[in-house]
């Protein structure tokens, strides 16, 4: 039976070591890249019409568009209208990246805990910025809970601190682990359809329903990290 | 496509009919709390127990890198594991109550009170 961990394996096609620093293109890299052509290529050749009554094509951006633009409106509120193209990137690439990975031999790039730790990171540090840049040194009030005794800050303020230093981890944490799983069990599944001979069938007919699950959950898992950055962002730009 | 001139009564029609589908959605809509769409029991199963979890080891690692810099070995370390427990029980909370991700409890609370004396 084939390793059911072993799709997750780095392999550099392109090795580059600069400074003593791997930079090799790998598979994950490449993955990557592809992503972000698809959604280029898909979004600027589906708009192109222009069509005032959209085709095909043209529709599913819209509702692309219109889905994010929706979840900043109701979250975030006006004043996150601005953050728009970053929260729309966000969202196609961990979407692209979650699809992709869907079809056989492809590389994941979202079952890699640093990868969406990277986007975690950068979203804990953006949010961080933005609300020192709206609120200044107010912001620092956030971690003491209002109309809380003086005396429990000594407690409170590195609890609250905590709490909100794990948002990044709980937020990559969240997205590489169902990626992970899901591929787990689907190859499992599928070594189990070659073990068990003629029945085999009951696996196969499970790995079925599972698949559409797992697609669900690409879906599902690419609004959740989507929408857990605007209710962040809601944070820091509206916190009284 | 339809390249053909459009007749723009027919573009104001059009119009007219989709600003009316697009307030009877946000009509429907707007009675739902924001942290209503966390998802399915399972979602937010999930998502308790990588809170907990995230919580105590981003507690653990601070106390651990402090502990370092300070040269106090195993005393903030201990100290800021049952910090970070604490605040991996208030965000476990926090999931749980539907009050988001939002730093300080007391806010959460008064906007969701807000929220409800405010309507909808």
């Amino acid at each position: 039976m084939a390793n059911p961990v072993e799709q997750f394996r780095i392999e550099p096609l392109v090795p580059l070591e600069v400074g003593g620093v791997n930079l090799s293109f790998t598979n994950s890299a490449l993955v990557m890249v592809l992503s972000i052509c698809l959604v280029t290529v898909f979004l600027t050749m589906s708009v192109r019409g222009r069509a005032l009554v959209p085709g095909r094509w043209q529709s599913v951006a819209e509702v692309l568009y219109e889905f994010v633009a929706n979840m900043i409106r109701d979250n975030v509120g006006a004043k996150g209208r601005k953050y728009f193209p970053f929260i729309f990137t966000l969202f196609m690439f961990v979407l692209f990246g979650n699809m992709l990975g869907m079809i056989p031999y492809v590389f994941t790039y979202t079952s890699h805990i640093i990868v969406t730790f990277g986007l975690a990171i950068v979203v804990f540090i953006g949010v961080t910025i933005i609300g020192f840049m709206t609120h200044g040194l107010h912001y620092l009030r956030m971690f003491f809970p209002h109309g809380a005794p003086l005396a429990t800050a000594i407690i409170l303020v590195p609890i609250e601190l905590i709490s909100y230093c794990s948002r990044p981890f709980s937020l990559a944490i969240r997205l590489f682990a169902n990626m992970t799983v899901g591929h787990i069990i689907l190859k499992v599944m599928a070594g189990f359809v070659v073990a068990l001979g003629v029945f085999g069938i009951v696996p196969m007919a499970f790995l079925g329903g599972v698949t559409v699950l797992e697609f669900g959950i690409a879906l599902l898992q690419a609004y959740v990290f989507t929408i857990l950055s605007c209710i962040y962002l809601h944070d820091a730009i509206h916190m009284h | 496509m339809t390249d053909e001139p459009l007749d723009p009564s027919r573009l104001d029609d059009l119009d007219a009919r989709l600003r009316a589908a697009r307030a009877q959605t946000s009509v429907e809509t707007e009675g739902q709390s924001r942290g209503g769409n966390a998802g399915t029991g399972m979602g937010l199963g999930f998502r308790i127990a990588v809170e907990l979890v995230a919580g105590i080891a981003v507690g653990t690692l601070i106390g651990y890198a402090l502990d370092g810099w300070l040269g106090t070995r195993p005393l903030l370390m201990v100290v800021f594991f049952f910090l970070g427990a604490a605040a991996g029980v208030l965000n476990v909370y926090r999931a749980a109550k539907g009050l988001d991700d939002s730093v300080g409890l007391g806010q959460a609370t008064r906007r969701r009170d807000g929220d409800l004396t405010n309507g909808s």
